[in-house]
């Protein structure tokens, strides 16, 4: 057991996931206390001993799949459902997948998986499962790959848009249903396909570990870690995972933001410390100070949407929509090469797809041609907006200056900084391509209270911690 | 009462009525073999507190709970010197000299106990809970350390004490900050989210007398349906529970769309959030 457990930690640690000797001395000891014959005892041990941040969750579930995955059944049974068992693992089993296969009826093993699924049966289910990776999933033995096209080839084979329609059929039963019940309806069966999704994934990677063994197959399906996924080259189901993260990120920055400064910083209070020099004989001797204004944020964005920036400007706009929910006084803008107002979209509880929709046909952020011009719009928005910003306002622009060569006129930036408690830029181009080909941003950057390189969420995080710092001492990072 | 495998925590905890799922069986029965601390995470209203509670009751152990707070220091905490009583020992006795009664006046006579060296002082064994520990600042997170790791209290004045029994450490946080590495190091990590609708169909059962299997079917298929949509403040298993009650309460016997309407705000707390679940769910108002 210890091999593999070094082994899994190991993984883990490449994976980027942060395990301490302490944390893996843990692990150890606590596996002596349990019964090992449970597979799930076993990961919830594993998990609680080795993995301390919700976020790593993801790549402590995929190594565990891999270096601890459930035992196979016993052969007879999987002769019975498995006729060409016996050519053993690098026997032809792909190819007699694909092949014509005499006694294999496809609408068999969908009545069974349909049946399994209607009656939550899971030990059918995995009967289910197995034969359908068996027939339909064609797998070549040597290949290294993460079965994610294994996955796909047997889903599609398996005709899952007729199986999700038959299920909601047969749980839906004679009645006539109301609309709501309809909608509890489809979201059962979502979660029985969710379901039946994993099972399969599981057992594709089963049949990986057993043909390629657990380290190849396991750095075959490590990906980085969510913070640290490039957000300029993110998938949209990583965005998917991104945008659950950002809701406890905004709660920090809320909390961070809100708290009150216990140091004695407030201006002396002359009156009292008069009053109570009185006791000293006149003698000042214990200054009085005033207690500090509790502080309430003020936050205006203003994010760049043009093309360039798509996937970041979704990233940025589900922040600003995340972050309306925490801040009464946040105020959003949006511009390409001219700005508007768009705080009305994402006030809280609204959906942040219809805001989307919203900012791309109704806010008029598009002036001449669509291409981005950060002169002009910093221009509208400081002849529109400027007036209205205090010191208490903390401006922060996210986008990547590039300014297709257009005058930066950033004598207004400057105004703009000047007018208010903070200005901080966000730039989700790495630091080194500045200033490269049509990016403007020293221009901009010298008026800039700070300005940060965003490209992963680790690195949002870390200017959500120094944001806290007074506009006096935010310390400049460029 | 000691546990001899995690099946056992799920029946203890579940005769004081709170469901374990597999994780946190484990992870219980885990902290009480290794004696080590289990911090736990999660979103607001899954039942934090609850399980330290159910923990104790099932145990049959005391419950010693800290309510962290911004601010909170070590005279809430671990201990304060009883100054009052101090003064007047000293007052009372004038012809000692000073020697003996300066150390007279420091021993555990005129100690005062807070709560985390009320656990370490205990005579039974207890259970500690220290709640919302996020709420601390940095800083005083360290003064936890010392008990987590070593269930110690080192008073300058007294020396080090140490537990008589080994407390069960239950640290609960809402995540509003990132905890210290220190800190998660010496912890067992539990997340509990909200529960499956399964689950949460068992935990009705189990929390509300009176209450039909179907109706507690709907109601946690509800509730699924709700945290699905992007609210600003997901409804909470404590609240599907008073959900639930308002239902038996009103003697309804199915959910549709008008009961629905009717009682949204027992499950959601803002005013945005009622509007828009009533627009996702209830298509036509009702009449």
């Amino acid at each position: 057991m210890l091999p593999v457990i070094t082994g899994f930690i190991d993984e883990l640690r490449a994976a980027g996931v942060p395990v301490s000797m302490v944390e893996a001395i843990d692990a150890m000891k606590a596996v002596e206390t349990i019964d090992l014959g449970s597979r799930i005892g076993l990961r919830e041990t594993l998990r609680a001993t080795l993995v301390k941040n919700l976020r790593h969750e993801r790549a402590f579930d995929i190594a565990f799949d891999v270096y601890f995955s459930r035992v196979p059944m016993p052969k007879d049974r999987d002769a019975e459902s498995d006729p060409e068992g016996d050519n053993g693992p690098e026997g032809t089993g792909g190819e007699g997948a694909t092949g014509g296969d005499g006694d294999f009826d496809p609408n068999q093993l969908f009545n069974a998986l349909l049946e399994a699924l209607a009656g939550m049966d899971e030990e059918s289910l995995r009967r289910g499962v197995r034969d359908a990776v068996d027939r339909l999933a064609g797998m070549e033995p040597g290949r290294p790959v993460g079965g994610t096209y294994y996955l796909y080839r047997t889903l599609r084979r398996l005709d899952l848009a007729r199986l999700e329609a038959q299920l909601l059929e047969s749980l839906a039963g004679e009645e006539d249903l109301t609309e709501l019940d309809q909608r509890l309806l489809r979201e059962e069966v979502e979660s029985l396909i969710e379901k039946l999704r994993e099972e399969i994934q599981e057992e594709i990677r089963r049949r990986l570990v057993a043909d390629r063994g657990r380290e190849a197959v396991a750095k075959t399906l490590r990906r980085p870690l969510i913070e640290d996924i490039d957000l300029m080259h993110a998938t949209s189901s990583d965005l998917a995972e991104m945008e659950a993260a950002i809701g406890p990120l905004t709660r920090k920055l809320a909390a961070r933001l809100a708290r009150r400064r216990r140091k004695r910083t407030g201006r002396l209070d002359f009156r009292r410390t008069v009053r109570k020099s009185l006791a000293t004989g006149g003698v000042p001797a214990d200054p009085q100070f005033r207690h500090p204004r509790p502080h309430r944020p003020e936050v205006w964005l203003l994010c760049d949407i043009s093309g360039s920036m798509a996937t970041f400007s979704r990233f940025t706009l589900q922040f600003t929509h995340a972050m309306a929910n925490h801040f009464s006084r946040l105020r959003s803008f949006a511009f390409v090469d001219t700005i508007d107002e768009v705080t009305e979209f994402f006030g809280p509880g609204t959906d942040f797809g219809l805001a989307v929709s919203r900012i791309t046909t109704e806010a008029e952020v598009i002036w001449l041609d669509g291409h981005s011009d950060y002169g002009n719009s910093l221009e509208t928005f400081h002849n529109r907006y400027g007036s209205q910003l205090t010191p208490r306002t903390t401006v922060i622009i996210t986008g990547d200056a590039r300014n297709n060569y257009r005058p930066a006129r950033d004598g207004v930036l400057a105004q703009i900084a000047k007018a208010s408690r903070g200005l901080v830029w966000l730039n989700p181009e790495p630091a080194a391509y500045w200033d490269t080909g049509d990016s403007a941003m020293s221009h901009y950057a010298r008026h800039c209270t700070s300005v940060h390189e965003v490209r992963t969420l680790r690195q949002l995080e870390d200017f959500v911690e120094t944001l806290t710092l007074p506009a006096g001492r935010a310390h400049q990072n460029v | 009462m000691d546990f001899d495998a995690p099946i056992r925590v799920a029946e203890a905890l579940r005769s004081a009525n709170y469901l374990a799922d597999d994780r946190i069986s484990q992870v219980v029965f885990l902290a009480q073999r290794l004696g080590k601390p289990v911090l736990v995470e999660g979103p607001a209203g899954v039942g934090k507190t609850e399980l330290a509670k159910a923990v104790a009751t099932a145990t049959g152990r005391d419950l010693i709970r800290l309510q962290c707070y911004e601010g909170l220091d070590e005279a809430k905490a671990l201990y304060e010197w009883n100054y009052k009583k101090q003064l007047l020992r000293i007052q009372a006795d004038v012809d000692h000299d000073w020697d003996s009664i300066s150390h007279d006046i420091f021993s555990e006579e005129f100690l005062l106990t807070r709560p985390l060296l009320a656990a370490i002082r205990a005579t039974e064994p207890v259970v500690l809970l220290i709640d919302e520990v996020d709420r601390v600042e940095v800083e005083t997170e360290a003064l936890l350390l010392e008990i987590l790791s070593d269930f110690q209290v080192s008073i300058p004045e007294l020396g080090t004490m140490t537990a008589n029994t080994q407390p069960l450490v239950f640290l609960t946080s809402n995540n509003t900050r990132e905890l210290s590495e220190a800190l998660k190091r010496r912890c067992l990590f539990l997340h509990i989210d909200y529960p499956d609708a399964e689950r949460e169909q068992l935990i009705l059962e189990a929390r509300v007398p009176g209450l039909s299997e179907h109706l507690a079917a709907q109601v946690a298929k509800v509730a699924r349906s709700i945290r699905s949509l992007d609210l600003k403040k997901a409804p909470s298993v404590s609240e599907t529970i008073d959900w639930a009650r308002t239902l038996i309460a009103l003697s309804v016997e199915e959910v549709d769309e008008e009961v629905l309407g009717d009682t949204l705000h027992v499950l959601l707390k803002y005013q945005s959030d009622i509007e828009r679940t009533a627009k996702e769910l209830i298509s036509a108002p009702a009449t």
